[in-house]
């Protein structure tokens, strides 16, 4: 047994696979919005919490992950200053989806999870799109939408490590 | 001790369901977060505290996260500067020799703007304070585009405030705490900016959609072109007047767009204007005035059929036109003495129109020069500045209406009234706090009496004597039927406050004119 089969046996810690990845995503939010430019380029702006809604779902269906994502959208409301309760709509909107359609996901080959990453983020920007458009009473422009959902899109790779961190924590849920 | 450790270890939840289950509770919560979020009421408390917290916190993260990248810049400009130093140098002085062109025609225009100002009467807007803020967090996604900048309260900045960059406008504050503001972009989903366009005059709104080049929406006036530059147009309060925005563009979808002027420069260092818009005024019923001031109006008879008898009302005996109330007035300036020695400046027949004898007024720079005592006192004037062309020119203050405002038809009373919640120092007649005569004969509760009485009865004397004598200047320069009066009473003011030895000696310039009396 290897060594990360053994830490896999032990139960998960809440801390390890929510809160650690919280912090971090909250702070690379902070980090993402600085105003710095490279080579007169801007940074680009992922939303983070949106990888973590799909992770989290991925690896195991529990009760905290719903209220982390609540708490993550608010903050970025906040960060933001986008309307109050948009991204954690949008953030539950897509971890309703993939816990919806977990045993499709799980276990699938990285390009084909990446294609469900790729279509639940999808889901969740066509939940603010709407949402922003009843708030504002106009629609956002679709090639900033476009723009953000591939910088969003692009953290997949971290997304994969996660799950594959913990997704054989609990043999239950496989 | 983890949960399985405890008590509740042993029992057994379906985690699906009961993971759905706060799933469906936290969406109920952003739900109604979302239905009673309040941001676009713009009021203080819709900028709710745990914004004001993740400000005040992110705010120095940002700053000190940028600082790094910001001097690297300072270090790689400062290596560029050295090493391209002289072709810099090149380039600027062609640039400067262009410039020094462009200053020269921006002064002649200033001049003449100046000039058509005092001639249409325009009120012109006092100049902004400001700080100056750098931005320390910036969020740039479709659904929200603000940023942070690190003044605050603290620095008088409030809701509403216009931001501009070195360019154009950049946005206006939505939240501010003690020491970080938040700054709406013009390019946020939720920004609507009424502009004008200059070549047209046409105007529209901006609206903002998370994109880099805001819309144009409701757009009025003569078609617009590729190129036609858009600004400010002030329209509803939130903006001053004449802030440059940027130039029209045709966009992907073929609608308008805006091509921004703030961003052709990074906005890291932004200027806020400590304007409030109208939006802010907190009660306005305390704008209307509780009790309005009286006025008197001449009866039409005594304008329109013929003159007024002599001394039978205040309105008559102090802005009637040429009667003999005035006439003697005029006569007891003479009597004094006022009028001096000096050669009579001939004067355009009477003024009709005041906002002409403002530009008479202001067209005339070497008329102060005859009367330096009173270019160098008068309270206002500023230095270096004729004094006659600080009167017609200079701002709200000073309207062409201090030169005989009302016109030859207007009573004193009329111009008191009209001309009361204008600063002071601006009419010598018409201002309240005012000593001369005049004062006396604009007061309507007054009984009608002699214009020479009022005229040695001022309650009160000019500081120095230099004021005096700007003052009876000022009262020469109007054409209104009252200036007798006036012009009597100052003179009685600039004999009565005996200028020491060796100062300036004030010389009245023009002698009875066509509106002396008969």
């Amino acid at each position: 047994m290897t060594a990360r089969g053994v830490s896999a046996a032990r139960p998960l810690s809440p801390f390890g696979w929510l809160g650690a990845p919280m912090l971090l995503s909250a702070l690379a939010t902070v980090v993402f919005a600085t105003p710095i430019r490279i080579f007169s380029l801007p940074l680009p702006e992922p939303v983070f919490p949106l990888a973590l809604a799909f992770a989290w779902a991925v690896i195991r269906p529990s009760i905290l992950p719903p209220f982390a994502l609540l708490a993550l959208g608010l903050f970025l409301d906040v960060c933001w200053d986008g309307p109050q309760g948009l991204w954690p709509l949008c953030l539950l909107a897509a971890y309703a989806t993939v816990l919806a359609a977990r045993r499709l996901i799980t276990g699938q080959d990285f390009r084909i999870m990446w294609a469900w990453y790729g279509a639940v983020t999808a889901a969740a920007f066509a939940a603010g799109f709407v949402l922003m458009t009843m708030d504002a009473g106009a629609a956002p422009n679709l090639l900033a939408v476009a723009w953000q959902y591939l910088a969003t899109l692009a953290l997949f790779p971290l997304v994969h490590r996660l799950i594959e961190r913990y997704e054989d924590a609990d043999v239950r849920f496989r | 001790m983890s949960l399985r450790d405890g008590p509740f270890g042993d029992i057994r939840v379906p985690l699906t369901w009961s993971a759905a289950a706060a799933l469906v509770i936290a969406i109920i919560i952003a739900g109604a977060l979302l239905l009673g979020d309040r941001r676009e009421t713009m009021k203080t408390e819709a900028y709710d505290t745990a914004r004001h917290a993740v400000d005040a916190v992110a705010a120095p993260v940002g700053g000190t996260l940028s600082a790094p990248v910001r001097w690297t810049h300072s270090g790689l400009d400062a290596v560029r500067g050295y090493f391209f130093a002289v072709s810099e140098n090149r380039k600027l002085k062609a640039e400067l020799a262009a410039a020094q062109t462009w200053r020269d025609r921006m002064e002649a225009l200033q001049v003449e703007n100046d000039r058509y100002r005092a001639l249409l009467g325009v009120r012109t807007d006092p100049p902004l304070p400001h700080v100056f803020a750098r931005t320390v967090l910036d969020a740039r996604g479709p659904f929200a585009n603000t940023r942070l900048a690190d003044v605050g309260s603290a620095q008088g900045v409030v809701e509403g405030n216009p931001v501009l960059s070195e360019r154009g406008v950049v946005g206006r504050i939505v939240g501010v705490s003690q020491d970080v503001s938040r700054i709406m972009l013009l390019t946020d989903v939720e920004s609507r900016t009424p502009i004008l366009v200059v070549r047209t005059n046409g105007r529209a709104i901006l609206s903002g959609d998370g994109g880099p080049g805001p819309k144009l929406d409701y757009i009025r006036g003569a078609p617009l072109k590729e190129g036609d530059r858009v600004m400010t147009s002030g329209d509803g309060g939130v903006y001053p007047r004449g802030l440059p925005v940027g130039t029209v563009v045709k966009g992907f979808d073929g609608g308008w767009r805006v091509a921004l002027d703030s961003d052709a420069s990074p906005i890291d260092d932004v200027q806020i204007l400590l304007f409030k818009d109208f939006s802010q005024l907190v009660d306005a019923r305390a704008l209307a005035p509780k009790e309005l001031p009286t006025a008197m109006t001449e009866e039409p008879s005594q304008s329109i059929v013929g003159r007024a008898p002599a001394a039978t009302t205040a309105t008559s005996a102090g802005a009637a036109p040429p009667s003999s109330t005035t006439g003697a007035a005029a006569a007891q300036a003479q009597r004094t003495g006022a009028h001096g020695p000096v050669p009579a400046k001939p004067r355009a027949a009477g003024a009709a129109d005041s906002r002409m004898a403002g530009a008479e007024h202001a067209a005339k720079p070497s008329k102060p020069a005859e009367h330096p005592a009173a270019a160098s006192s008068h309270p206002l004037a500023a230095p270096g500045k004729p004094a006659g062309a600080h009167h017609a020119a200079d701002g709200p203050a000073k309207p062409t209406g201090a030169h005989g405002a009302a016109g030859p038809g207007k009573s004193a009373e009329g111009r008191a009234a009209a001309n009361a919640d204008r600063p002071a120092g601006a009419h010598v007649t018409a201002n309240p706090a005012k000593p001369a005569g005049a004062h006396a004969a604009a007061k309507p509760a007054k009984p009608a009496k002699p214009a020479e009485t009022h005229a040695t009865a001022g309650p009160a004397k000019p500081r120095d004597p230099g004021l005096a004598a700007a003052m009876a200047l000022m009262a020469d320069d109007g054409p209104a039927p009252a200036r007798p009066a006036r012009r009597a009473a100052a003179a009685h003011e600039a004999k009565s406050a005996k200028p020491k030895e060796g100062a300036p000696v004030v010389h009245r310039a023009r002698p009875a004119g066509p509106d002396a009396a008969p």
